[in-house]
């Protein structure tokens, strides 16, 4: 805490601080309570300001090298011992070795009688004997109210208490002094008077039959402090306060992508699957396979070696491993190897803030990879939409500084459109992955579409996915002029289709026999006509070269006869039979 | 036993008369111990008023310890003292504390039960 405080500059000189060590506590304080000085912790019988005190000192005196002294005015040593014994604090232990300090201050009124003027030296004394034997830097007052049950002058104890805190921020001890809350004032004898540094309100509330501690910083005087009311847990590990880790939408984000664990659907969301420390959702009605999408994500981050942390508000570990074991997916090795871990509770058990503060708690201790929480919509349900957006919020940043992915599954019950409540929650979500439950033609079939996904781009398609005995397989969608088709309808389109192939593909082969018959009728008549031009022709040479036979036969007659008549050519005569000659010669 | 005497004595005498009878009788002897803060004069104040209370009423039968808490604060621990000064009764039972510096001898005798409450 020094090292942040140094780091928001020098300038500033910030309230020293002492750590309680209560989860949660230190962050909404930012950095514990006001060193040196007195704090007053309020709260009703049972509320946990006793325990709240001794963790102080425990804390101190184990983590932070302070050993501290606890003055009890109601429960005796040995008590006290037990009491704590449960969270695993060995007060003996401390005791011997000299870390704590322990002194029952017994006040009864029944045997007290005032003779006269009185003061509480002897409570100084012996606050101041204990402080100095151990060296405590630390000391809690627990319930120092009662001294008003023992002591009937309340003018001289109400002089000696404020003489008290003077005295103890004198001493530089930092004080818890727990009180019991009162009607009007804050406390039953308005201690809020004396101690002014820091103030803390411890409730326990019932609503709708369920308890939620609160706890509320009312004051803290030179410091900034959340004012919220935040929910906290006492459990076997003492007091936990849902924290806040983070003040605002600063976290960095990283590029790095990790597998939805379906193959096809990382395709969908650009495919490389979700951004690490993303928060997603996968919202659907009843059957549509919500956790078997959460723990396809689990296996593949558990056989990826990420731990995981698996929160089921439906059904108890055994049969979630029963029931994935069904779909191919067997998370009993991931258990066993403590990679895995489910958490199943039951929604009503406690408030949502009690939910969220055990979750969280988880979440700190594993310091998972993965979160699932299926599903989320139980929480809802025990919630106003209000407080469930502003836990949610909280649980969400905390999930998301830390780079932890999260993956809620989320009940819708309309089968059309998100309610408005899911939708206040949606706007927290990074990846936002539809479920849709689709019934037609006697039967229901499972779609599924990417509804958001920031910062990726996203495939809009609608598509069909089965769950089988091998996990959840992705199937085409069949989406024809007619509407979408699914499962059965989805074969019977598609048989449909082949046949409507098949039945063209055979008309354009008989179209293109028919073709062929008719190229070979048609090469048929070719040829014949060939044949018959080939006739026509060798008939008409023949009778050409029976012509120039009969010419020549003419010729040498006519020569034959000119001679007889010693008639000479003329040179008409000449030149055709020349060119006759020439042509016989040329053939 | 001489029950009935000392019933027909009760008779004859006032309730204190009585009781201081009775004290005398049993001989109880008192065992007083006044936790005080150093000599501060309300330290002083306490221990002369009880001293005085002492000798006028428990002459020769108390033994009275002043106890310095400066000095041994452990003491104070042991016995619970919170308020000083305290006088503690420790015999006869029962035990009693009275805190203050004894000014108001009537509720030190009532406290110490050598006078009843009136």
């Amino acid at each position: 805490m020094r090292d942040t405080e140094q780091s928001r500059g020098p300038a500033r000189i910030e309230l020293p601080k002492s750590p309680t060590g209560i989860r949660g506590l230190d962050e909404i304080t930012l950095g514990g309570l006001p060193r040196g000085r007195t704090s007053l912790v309020v709260g009703k019988a049972g509320s946990g300001k006793t325990l709240l005190g001794m963790e102080f000192l425990v804390h101190g005196a184990l983590d932070f090298g302070e050993p501290g002294v606890f003055i009890s005015f109601e429960e005796t040593p040995g008590d006290l011992v037990e009491n704590v014994a449960s969270l695993g604090y060995d007060l003996n232990d401390l005791q011997e070795r000299n870390l704590l300090a322990i002194d029952h201050v017994e006040v009864s009124r029944s045997d007290i009688i005032e003779t006269g003027e009185f003061d509480l030296e002897a409570l100084f004394i012996r606050l101041n004997y204990a402080i100095d034997s151990i060296g405590a830097k630390r000391i809690v007052l627990d319930t120092i109210e009662s001294l008003f049950s023992g002591i009937a002058n309340t003018g001289i104890l109400r002089a000696e208490l404020r003489r008290l805190f003077f005295w103890l921020k004198d001493k530089g001890v930092t004080a818890v002094v727990t009180g019991e809350s009162g009607g009007t004032t804050m406390t039953r004898h308005g201690l809020e008077e004396y101690i002014s540094d820091c103030v803390i309100l411890l409730d326990h509330r019932v609503d709708d039959q369920i308890s939620t501690r609160r706890l509320r910083v009312v004051k803290y005087r030179g410091s900034v402090h959340g004012t919220n009311e935040y929910p906290f847990l006492i459990d076997e590990d003492g007091i936990s306060v849902l924290p806040i880790t983070s003040t605002g939408l600063s976290h960095t984000v990283t590029s790095e992508r990790i597998s939805s664990g379906v193959e096809r659907l990382d395709a969908m969301l650009d495919g490389e699957g979700f951004y690490r420390g993303s928060t997603i959702m996968v919202a659907g009605t009843p059957g549509t396979g919500k956790s078997s999408f959460g723990a396809s994500f689990v296996n593949a981050a558990c056989l990826r070696g990420e731990k995981c942390l698996y929160f089921s508000f439906e059904e108890s570990p055994d049969q979630i491993l029963r029931n994935m074991r069904s779909i191919g997916i067997d998370l009993a090795p991931h258990i066993e190897s403590g990679l895995l871990e489910i958490h199943s509770s039951r929604p009503t058990m406690y408030g949502l803030e009690m939910h969220l503060v055990m979750l969280l708690k988880q979440v700190q201790e594993k310091q998972p990879g993965v979160v699932v929480i299926d599903p989320l919509t139980d929480l809802i349900a025990i919630g106003s939409t209000k407080d469930v957006k502003v836990m949610l919020t909280r649980l969400i940043d905390y999930l998301k500084t830390n780079r932890i992915t999260a993956l809620f599954t989320h009940l819708v019950y309309t089968r059309k459109k998100m309610a408005p409540s899911d939708l206040a929650v949606s706007s927290l979500i990074d990846t936002l992955i539809q479920l849709l439950d689709i019934e037609s033609t006697g039967e229901r079939n499972r779609g599924l579409y990417v509804l958001k996904s920031r910062g990726m781009r996203h495939s809009n398609q609608i598509r069909e996915y089965r769950i089988t005995g091998g996990g959840i397989e992705f199937v085409d969608v069949y989406v024809g002029p007619a509407g979408m088709f699914m499962g059965t309808a989805r074969l019977v389109q598609e048989a449909k289709e082949r046949a409507e192939a098949e039945a063209r593909r055979d008309e354009i082969a008989s179209r293109q026999r028919e073709l062929e018959r008719e190229r070979s009728i048609m090469e048929a008549r070719i040829a014949l006509l060939q044949n018959e031009f080939v006739s026509r022709e060798g008939e008409l040479q023949r009778m050409i070269e029976a012509e120039s036979r009969r010419q020549r036969v003419i010729d040498a007659d006519t020569r034959a006869i000119g001679e007889l008549r010693k008639a000479d050519a003329s040179d008409d005569d000449k030149k055709i039979r020349t060119i006759r000659e020439e042509t016989e010669e040329k053939r | 036993m001489a029950n009935g005497k000392n019933e027909n004595a009760k008779d004859q005498y006032s309730a204190t008369d009585a009781f201081e009878l009775a004290l005398e009788e049993t001989d109880a002897r008192y065992v007083l111990r006044l936790y005080v803060t150093g000599m501060t004069p309300r330290s002083q104040k306490a221990i002369e008023n009880i001293k005085e209370i002492s000798e006028e009423h428990l002459a020769g039968r108390y033994d009275l310890e002043v106890i310095d808490i400066y000095q041994q604060p452990e003491r104070a621990q042991e016995a619970q003292v919170v308020a000083t000064p305290t006088l503690i009764k420790q015999l006869p039972l029962p035990l009693r504390k009275l805190i203050g510096d004894m000014s108001d001898k009537e509720r030190v005798l009532v406290g110490l039960g050598i006078q009843q409450k009136e």
